[in-house]
């Protein structure tokens, strides 16, 4: 869509990185994780799932809210925002910054959620219509809205620049640190961004059962298989990764040591009505974002797929790569295939793996596909990490409705 | 530039009777009938007289969407009617920004006491529960409808930012535009959460008016009995055109999104600092990036969302930011009228302040006849004052920590 | 009724809004405001609620401040108790 300033030299740099994922908390151990091919999808085992049409999921294993947050704010908190706030303290450790020390209102934060505190939600609800009003917890109000993981990581860190929240589901991820960017622009020097979420609770499960997406495949390696002949839709999970995003000369001043990257273009593009005959617009999204990023098709070294698992989201995704890449002109991967979709907090995963992946020029693999599909548009990097030569990496998120979303990074 | 504007209020459906409640300072605040509310603390509410099938929607429509999403697409059919601007701009310079604080709450609420058999299953009946509860789930469905009335292909999404939604996603909107992302944004705000789970949390918080007895009053910004707001529900969507955009075409320019500005508190999810700073450091900026010096301000759209604490913390920020300028430009919140609709309200505020711009009239505080002594500024009680308005601010503060500032200018600055 | 004294307010604040981690809530507290114990009007809120429900009292907006001790609110919380009994 458009080209605003974001040229090589004044693009976002990327100084810090925080994960929490199915395979890993902390950004070493989940990109060791995924680079072993290490998949943290399995059987859901934080409530029952008979009865329901699927029972396979990508959930955080051992995760003690206790032993990472303190005492006064597990009361008041959903899960996701207790991992929110955990990614949130990794990736400013990781930056090294501390919003305190630095000048009022430099610091902000935007996140991308998709519903809110769903399982503290359920609780309250549960409470509200079994017992009464007066059982609702006074921490309700926020602890179930969109924007509390700002709110929360924003409070606990001092941060009182420009921030805000998006929610384009599955896309939200990019969506978060594209705004940022503009905070950027607009005088906030450093930003924190990106998405973290969870909806693992009975309630979740129904709601997001009915988006038709998600795969009734009993086995937990052959649930999600993005661009396989048996996808058969998708696995939910939780969690996500931060990303603290600043102005380059900003960082400098403030003598930041790590670079991961810098976010050098971005686009989101919208599906025409369902049904119109016309062209999704995930192909105009990509050209876009290569548009702003100033480089050609051939200058981008990899590319993280959406990576659906639904068959004709797949086939959309695989042509319009295939036609501006060329057919198998780059290879593409699926490292979600290890986690399952993070509802709001996937596409920010993707955009901290492709900054892993530049940072040691290798491209982690797609794991359990055993019968690709499109084997003819794309070159899907399969079972084994490769290594090559990294420049650029372009980010694909597509959210249920219409949403498309890319990003390009640069080493 | 705002080239259209549609409304979706307590008190009226579709702008003119909208403005027409506003100017004339009546109040839409009553006891709350869409649901049984009499073991709650709050019983009052604004509610928007509603009816679906005369608001223009198929039942297939009534059906699936929220209240919320219906309210946002009549208001936004409205806008785009009112700008002329549907079939005319490029799909692809074409967006949508939608917020929104509760989302699909309603029908949540709703479908959960159905699914959880009344809150005794943990484990809710998947045999039960509507086929549309994804789109309840995720509110970006919302914006996905609303893209496909204008055949929107550009970019599209859901700003939440709790009860300064309205604002931020029409900042948000207006940078899409500024930024030469998009020429034409459909951008507006939408709430309709007066269920019982939403009274229930405001209730625990005690954020909410007890004033039970007398509805009609209940919302009283600036006063000195004031004790608590008043929800509301509604919409406002207005369509933001590019300058050039909208004057080839020969469209009818209500006023320009001239600057806005958020800031977070970093305080408290639902507490204010008594000294308003980030707020008046939210309107400063907003203010320097609308070029607008603090004397230029002729109206200020206030949050008055008539709790002890916010109307005191404006008040400080007011002082804060705009200096002597503070006491001399009039000030007023609309909440007195049509409650606190949480994040579709700011929207209607900057409705209201567009529509002060067109109409050259201030619509007052309502039920304002005790002012407290420590808000001592011209809040315009009760009677709407006619005054020319050229430069109008108006701000929001929100669950979160969120305080934001935008400001509106007339045509004549853009075209100057 | 049995008193409810803060041995019983410390078990509800804890479970009902957490504590702070530098804060001994078994010294002698009575005295000190809820803010310099680490507890906002959210956690307040959430207390009073827990206590209201268990105790079938009602308490003003008033009795609810940060700036409030123990001692003030236990001292609201049994008149309250006493005119219910």
């Amino acid at each position: 869509m458009s080209v605003n300033r974001r040229d090589g030299a004044s693009a976002p740099v990327v100084t810090g990185v925080g994960v929490v994922s199915p395979n890993g908390i902390g950004v070493e151990a989940y990109w060791k994780a995924v680079l072993a091919g290490s998949s943290g999808i399995g059987e859901i085992s934080r409530f029952d799932t008979d009865g329901y049409a699927s029972g396979i999921g990508g959930e955080i294993k051992g995760f003690d809210p206790a032993e990472h947050l303190p005492s006064r704010l597990v009361p008041q908190t959903d899960r996701m925002t207790r991992l929110a706030l955990v990614a949130a303290e990794q990736t400013l450790a990781d930056a090294d910054l501390d919003p305190r020390s630095l000048p009022d209102f430099a610091v902000g934060v935007v996140t991308a959620a998709s519903a809110g505190g769903m399982e503290f939600g359920q609780r309250e609800m549960e409470a509200l219509w079994s017992k009464g009003g007066a059982y609702v917890s006074s921490y309700q109000a926020f602890a179930w809205f969109y924007p509390v993981n700002t709110g929360q990581i924003s409070i606990r860190h001092g941060m009182r620049g420009a921030s805000s929240a998006v929610v384009t589901e599955q896309a939200g991820g990019l969506d978060a640190v594209a705004k940022a960017g503009r905070h950027i622009d607009q005088g906030t020097p450093h930003m924190l961004a990106g998405g973290v979420d969870s909806a693992l609770c009975p309630w979740g499960w129904l709601c997001m059962s009915r988006s038709g997406r998600l795969s009734t495949v009993a086995d937990p390696d052959r649930a999600y298989l993005p661009f396989d002949t048996d996808a058969s839709g998708h696995v939910p999970g939780e969690g996500g990764a931060l990303l603290v995003l600043e102005d380059p000369e900003a960082a400098e001043r403030r003598g930041a040591r790590k670079r991961y990257g810098a976010v050098v273009g971005h686009a989101s593009t919208f599906d025409p009505r369902p049904g119109s005959g016309r062209e999704p617009g995930l192909r105009r999204a990509i050209e876009a974002a290569l548009d702003q990023a100033r480089v050609g098709a051939g200058d981008i070294d990899v590319v993280f797929a959406d990576a659906s698992g639904v068959p004709d989201l797949d086939r959309q995704e695989a042509e319009a790569l295939a036609a501006v890449f060329g057919p198998r002109g780059v290879p593409v991967t699926a490292p979600k295939s290890m986690t399952g979709r993070l509802l709001a907090g996937g596409a920010s995963l993707d955009l901290a793996t492709a900054l892993l992946a530049l940072r040691d020029e290798v491209v982690p693999p797609t794991v359990n596909v055993t019968s690709p599909a499109y084997g003819d548009l794309i070159d899907l990097v399969l079972d084994q990490p490769r290594e090559c030569s990294l420049t650029y990496a372009l980010v694909v998120a597509r959210g249920y409705g219409g949403f498309n979303s890319v990003m390009v990074v640069r080493r | 530039m705002v080239t259209g504007i549609g409304v979706v209020a307590p008190g009226g459906i579709g702008t003119k009777q909208y403005w027409e409640l506003l100017t004339a300072g009546r109040t839409a605040t009553r006891t709350i009938s869409q649901f049984d509310a009499s073991a709650f603390r709050s019983r009052v509410a604004a509610e928007c007289d509603f009816d679906p099938v005369a608001s223009g929607l198929s039942q297939r429509e009534i059906r699936a969407w929220d209240r919320t999403t219906q309210f946002a697409v009549v208001a936004a059919r409205e806008a785009l009617a009112d700008s002329g601007v549907l079939g005319v701009s490029d799909p692809y310079r074409t967006g949508v920004m939608v917020g929104t604080a509760c989302g699909m709450t309603q029908s949540l609420d709703h479908e959960y006491a159905v699914v959880s058999d009344e809150g005794k299953k943990w484990h809710v009946d998947d045999a039960h529960g509507s086929p549309y509860l994804y789109d309840y789930f995720a509110p970006s469905s919302m914006a996905a409808e609303l893209a496909w009335i204008v055949d929107a292909q550009g970019p599209v999404g859901v700003v939440s930012t709790g009860c300064t939604s309205g604002i931020d996603v029409l900042g948000h909107a207006a940078d899409l535009v500024a930024d030469g992302t998009a020429d034409v944004m459909l951008s507006g705000a939408s709430d309709a959460a007066i269920s019982p789970i939403t009274v229930a949390c405001f209730d625990a918080i005690r954020a909410t008016t007890p004033r039970n007895d007398d509805p009609g009053t209940a919302s009283r910004p600036f006063d000195r009995t004031r004790n608590g707001f008043a929800l509301g529900e509604g919409t406002a969507i207005l369509v933001l055109e590019e300058y050039g955009h909208a004057r080839r075409r020969g469209a009818h320019v209500y006023a320009e999104i001239s600057g806005h500005a958020t800031r977070a508190n970093a305080y408290s999810m639902t507490g204010l600092r008594a000294d308003g700073r980030e707020l008046a450091e939210a309107i400063t900026t907003a203010l320097d990036r609308a070029r607008v010096n603090p004397g230029d301000l002729d109206y200020i759209n206030a949050h008055g969302s008539s709790t002890k604490q916010n109307d005191l913390h404006e008040t400080m920020a007011y002082k804060r930011s705009l200096g002597e300028h503070a006491y001399a430009t009039p000030i007023s919140s609309i909440k007195s009228m049509i409650g606190h609709s949480l994040g579709a309200i700011c929207s209607l505020e900057v409705a209201a302040s567009v529509l002060a711009i067109e109409h050259g009239v201030i619509p007052p505080t309502a039920n304002l006849h005790e002012p407290d002594p420590d808000c001592d500024l011209d809040y315009v009680p009760v009677t709407a004052r006619e005054q020319r308005c050229d430069t109008v601010l108006s701000v929001a503060s929100g669950f979160g920590g969120f305080q934001s500032a935008i400001v509106l200018t007339a045509p004549e600055r853009a075209a100057a | 009724m049995a008193s409810f004294g803060i041995k019983e307010l410390v078990d509800v604040l804890r479970e009902s809004a957490g504590e702070d981690e530098d804060i001994n809530l078994e010294g002698d507290i009575l005295d000190i405001d809820f803010e310099s114990l680490g507890y906002d009007s959210l956690a307040l809120f959430n207390t009073i609620r827990w206590v209201e429900r268990d105790l079938g009292i009602a308490l003003s907006d008033e009795a609810i401040s940060v700036t409030g001790t123990p001692r003030a609110l236990l001292d609201e919380i049994n008149r309250a108790a006493a005119q219910a009994a």
